[in-house]
């Protein structure tokens, strides 16, 4: 590892101007599970790393029924899991927050660090996209919001620009009737990365038995995670059954645009993009049936 | 579950006290409290810290090598390359479960004029920091002339293949041929006539089968600390299967007498062969030597580990056998073609052993080439070569039962070898208990339990291994308040201080809290072949009961001097000296040979050859999702013949350790390659073992037909339960979707490959 400074502001705009003119050299640090790794490894260099997690914004973590959920961009999975409201109301993305690493990892990785990573098979980011998260970006030229299916751009590339970095994700609060699940499949039982990651959210009607709305979100299967557009507008007013969750998968399955590598084939991940579709909507499903 | 058979052993004179008891092992404080001292763990006075620099390419001419750079960065005290390293000559040298040449270790060890894997070490520094020397690491300049690799064992076969060394010559049955090849050698076993004993089946199967490149994986990287002293004697610490092993490469490979080095073994933290030979013991010293004497440690990451150690070998084996209907087999035929990674020694030999070693057989035809890839050099890895063999023979064998219409179990004890037997390979069987553990497993209550639900299958087979012997030496002494301490040279992976104490104890008559060994280095006790060849409670046990019956020996004359009578009249039993109704107790004599007699002490050397092999019978249930490919453990049962469980939970824990691993073996560990040769899965990430998720329970029943070749009736019990995992877990697949999975891993993405043809046929 070489040596780099280190900095730890406590405003935004602090750490603003750290970041100003390094033209993307600079590193957030939140909970490391990811930069340290690199760094010790060589994958990536830098000479100054930013640990934002001084900053309030950046580590507040607030919920509120109507408002919906602010998620400092540091807040550790564990947190997330630790409150019940919120629990509650994002199923997605706490299945998501199980799923990254073991409980010591938990501890430190953050939903912001992982959007940030921009891993085309990050858990957490079709978790987000089927909550509809946005993020919140600051910036010498003040905030912005971007759509979080919008914020990562390629593997490890993001919408940031220099002098950028991500304070929070928010999510609006749920409709009644909402469910989501994510899931991914991977060989093992744990310890692993997704071959295909899926989740799916849906709003049904009273009765239970017809969509009102419904967003489906893919991982590993294109360079970014993905947001299956036409899922979720094929599925909004339809009723539920199996043809038409199958129909669903389908076209999860068309919009699935994998590479072939040591994790999986085309064909397979092609297949996983259909299969995990199918079961992300039923457990979705049966969670908005309460 | 315990089954004793068998109570033959020579000193058996059962019930024991000692042995088939449970206790603590002598090491289990400092392991669960982290104070015992791993191979990382070594830090000694103003030492420095060494980074390797390895070949990211798979096959090249080393055209050249530039250090000067990296030797001016401030705080780098040493770089060296082959250029440092003698000169040697072709030494064969046995390292426990396989001959190496040490003139190709010498290569591995730092490459010579080729590099001819990705990860081979090419240069090392030693520098104050592990920072400054990996900085440095990436300052040396090598030009590289890219040769083609050849990765795939059958193409590495053909005639055009790219040659990786050019003064390899084929041995053909043990004799050299001319011009240049990757085959090493071809050996073959025959009996009988192949045709009449095919034309004598009603049911012939043949299957072709590959099995991909596994590592050993163990926890703990390799490390070594080396001081090349100013006086010229070399001391290594490191984690190791065996010191004396090291010992002897060190000195072979630096050119010094074997009296100017001493092995320091630190705690181990996992082997299963992979720690026999050297790989960072001789740059560390080089290191040191060319640092001005001081002492440097190398420690690698998981990716070295993964890149340039192990693994065990990719394989295609094709078997075919025939049977009658009424379940006789009639005729084998094995051709096994084992990579050995870039240099000679893959365990073909073993494998070709392994095949077929279960069954008796009139005719049989068995060939094997031990052929070389650019991949990193083939180490040992647990019954190595028998889990790639067993998983093509015993799919073949529960395929004939299948369709006969036989049970599995009974198509095996039809035609299982007893004593007497003559074994594949040649010779004749001693007492086994291959025939008992089919009995165990028929009887079995998972045997027996209804199988319901869909995609469920139960698979069963069954595995040898030969065990070894080797030479193991102890030395002991009975201390003042009679306990006695016993120093061995075998390194304590799976619990041996604690199963050689207690043959010791059992040996003395005392108890085993009062005997209290040691693993100590190679100028402390006599010489001492590996832990490995699952040889070690087996020989060094042998060792330790030796040294008990001399201690007793001597204890008696200290007796009869005390109790002044005649040494013959001296009788000793349940820890007292007794003669004409006079007695004394033997830590009475203890304690006042103390004061006045001289120290007992005693030593003893064994090389014992009878060591009786072991054979296992594994039943496993599964349940394959069939939209995923995935393959869930529903259900374990190992059984195994261990002649006599010394601590039945460390016999219990070989078992279970032997099934986790095969099992990884068989549903997803594999190294994955490019097409130019580069290892892409350099991590515990993509390169999974199973995780305590991915397995239940293990049930074991440990069956026990004494070795009559042994005090207490021991077999070796390490690697036995590595061989059937694979094939039953395959033969589970194949009950459950009713498609025979012909590759290694059944990974999921295979599984489904082979739905999908079973849809499309």
């Amino acid at each position: 590892m070489q040596a780099f400074d280190f900095a730890t502001p406590t405003t935004v705009a602090e750490a603003v101007e750290l970041l100003m003119g390094r033209n993307g050299d600079a590193r957030i640090l939140s909970g490391g599970t990811d930069l340290i790794a690199q760094l010790k490894e060589g994958r990536r260099t830098t000479s100054l790393v930013v640990d934002v997690k001084r900053i309030p914004e950046v580590t507040e973590l607030r919920y509120h029924p109507e408002s919906g959920l602010k998620l400092g961009a540091a807040v550790p999975c564990v947190v997330l899991y630790g409150d019940k409201e919120i629990v509650a109301a994002y199923p997605g993305l706490i299945d998501s927050a199980t799923l990254i690493g073991g409980k010591q990892i938990q501890g430190r990785a953050s939903f912001g660090g992982n959007l940030c990573n921009a891993s085309p098979a990050a858990d957490s980011i079709p978790a987000m996209i089927v909550h509809s998260a946005s993020c919140l970006i600051a910036g010498p030229d003040g905030q912005r919001s971007v759509a979080v299916e919008a914020f990562c751009t390629g593997p490890g590339q993001t919408v940031l620009r220099d002098g950028e970095f991500l304070v929070a994700i928010h999510m609006p609060a749920p409709p009644v009737r909402f469910g989501a699940h994510y899931l991914r499949f991977i060989p093992r039982n744990e310890m692993d990365i997704a071959v295909v990651g899926a989740g799916a959210s849906v709003v049904l009607d009273e009765a239970g038995e017809r969509f009102e709305q419904a967003r489906v979100a893919l991982g590993a299967v294109a360079p970014t995670p993905l947001l299956v557009a036409e899922a979720g507008e094929y599925l909004a007013g339809k009723p539920v059954s199996e043809d038409v969750v199958d129909e669903a998968a389908r076209l999860a399955k068309e919009a699935a645009r994998p590479i072939d590598d040591m994790r999986g084939s085309v064909r397979q991940r092609k297949h996983l993009s259909a299969v995990l579709t199918r079961r992300a909507l039923w457990k979705a499903i049966e969670r908005a049936r309460g | 579950m315990t089954l004793t058979r068998d109570k033959k052993g020579v000193a058996g004179k059962a019930p024991y006290k000692v042995i088939g008891t449970r206790p603590l092992r002598p090491d289990g404080a400092d392991k669960v409290t982290g104070k015992a001292v791993y191979g990382a763990d070594v830090h000694l006075p103003a030492m420095l810290y060494g980074a390797m620099l390895r070949s990211p390419h798979a096959h090249a001419r080393i055209s050249s090598i530039d250090t000067s750079e990296a030797e001016r960065v401030p705080g780098v005290k040493a770089v060296v390359t082959a250029a440092d390293l003698p000169v040697i000559q072709d030494i064969l040298t046995d390292l426990g479960e396989g001959v190496v040449n040490l003139r190709y270790t010498s290569n591995n060890v730092l490459a010579h004029d080729k590099v001819l894997y990705h990860g081979h070490a090419v240069a090392a520094v030693a520098a104050t920091s592990t920072a400054i020397a990996e900085e440095a690491v990436k300052l040396i300049k090598v030009e590289y002339d890219l040769l083609p690799p050849v990765l795939d064992v059958l193409e590495a076969m053909k005639d055009d293949a790219p040659i990786i060394l050019e003064d390899l010559r084929t041995t053909e049955l043990g004799e050299k041929r001319e011009g240049q090849t990757n085959i090493a050698s071809h050996i073959q076993h025959r009996r009988g006539d192949l045709e009449q004993g095919f034309a004598a089946a009603d049911i012939i199967v043949e299957r072709e089968f590959r099995t991909g490149t596994v590592h050993q994986g163990y926890i703990e990287p390799h490390s070594a600390v080396g001081l090349y002293n100013d006086d010229g004697h070399v001391t290594v610490w490191c984690s190791t299967q065996g010191a004396f092993g090291i010992r002897n490469q060190v000195s072979e490979l630096l050119k010094l007498p074997v009296s100017d080095v001493t092995v320091i073994p630190t705690e181990i933290g996992g082997g299963f062969g992979g720690k026999l030979g050297v790989y960072l013991e001789p740059v560390v010293a080089l290191l040191s030597k060319k640092a001005g004497h001081r002492p440097v440690k190398m420690t690698m990451n998981r990716t070295e580990v993964l890149q340039a150690t192990g693994p065990t070998s990719a394989s295609y084996i094709r078997v075919k056998m025939g049977a009658t209907r009424d379940g006789k087999l009639t005729a084998a035929e094995a051709y096994l073609a084992y990579d050995a990674g870039a240099f000679p020694g893959s365990p073909v030999g073993s494998a070709a052993v392994v095949i077929l070693a279960p069954y008796k057989l009139d005719h049989l035809l068995i060939d094997g080439y031990d052929v070389i890839v650019n991949k990193p050099r083939s180490a040992a890895y647990r019954a190595p070569g028998g889990t790639n063999a067993a998983y093509a023979s015993e799919a073949v064998i529960d395929e004939l039962a299948k369709i006969i219409g036989m049970d599995p179990l009974e198509f095996r004890l039809k035609n299982a070898v007893t004593e007497g037997d003559r074994r594949a390979d040649g010779p004749v069987y001693a007492r086994i208990g291959f025939v008992e553990t089919l009995h165990a497993a028929q009887e079995h209550p998972h045997y027996r339990a209804p199988l319901e639900g869909k995609h469920r299958g139960r698979g069963v087979a069954s595995g040898f291994w030969n065990n070894w012997g080797g030479r193991s030496s102890v030395s002991a002494s009975i201390n003042p308040d009679g306990s006695v301490n016993l120093l061995e040279g075998s390194p304590d992976i799976g619990g041996t201080r604690a199963s050689i104490a207690m043959q010791l104890a059992e040996t003395m008559e005392i108890a085993y809290e009062d005997v209290h060994p040691r693993v100590v280095d190679t100028d402390s006790v006599g010489y001492n072949d590996a832990t490995g060849g699952s040889r070690t409670t087996f020989g060094t046990g042998w060792a330790a009961y030796e040294v008990g019956l001399k201690l007793i020996d001597e204890m008696k004359r200290q007796a009869a001097d005390l109790l002044e009578v005649d040494l013959e009249s001296i009788a000793y039993e349940n820890g007292i000296f007794s003669s004409n109704g006079d007695s004394l107790g033997f830590k009475e004599i203890a304690e006042r040979i103390d004061e006045s007699g001289h120290p007992v002490v005693a030593s003893a050397s064994v090389h014992p050859e009878e060591f009786g092999p072991g054979f296992g019978t594994h039943i496993v249930d599964v349940e394959v999702d069939p939209e995923t490919g995935k393959v869930e453990i529903l259900r374990y049962t190992a059984v195994q013949d261990v002649g006599k469980a010394i601590h039945p939970s460390y016999v219990e824990g070989q078992l279970h350790g032997g099934v986790a691993q095969g099992v990884g073996w068989a549903l997803n560990e594999e190294y994955v390659y490019d097409d130019e040769g580069h290892l892409l899965n350099a991590s515990f990430l993509d390169y999974r073992i199973p995780t305590a998720l991915d397995l239940p329970m293990i049930d074991t029943v440990l069956v026990e037909v004494a070795n009559p070749g042994h005090p207490f009736g021991v077999r070796g019990v390490g690697e036995t339960p590595i061989v059937p995992p694979a094939g039953a877990v395959a033969n589970a697949i194949y009950d459950a979707i009713g498609v025979r999975m012909t590759t290694l891993p059944m990974s999921p993405g295979t599984i489904l490959e082979a739905l999908w043809a079973q849809e499309e046929s």
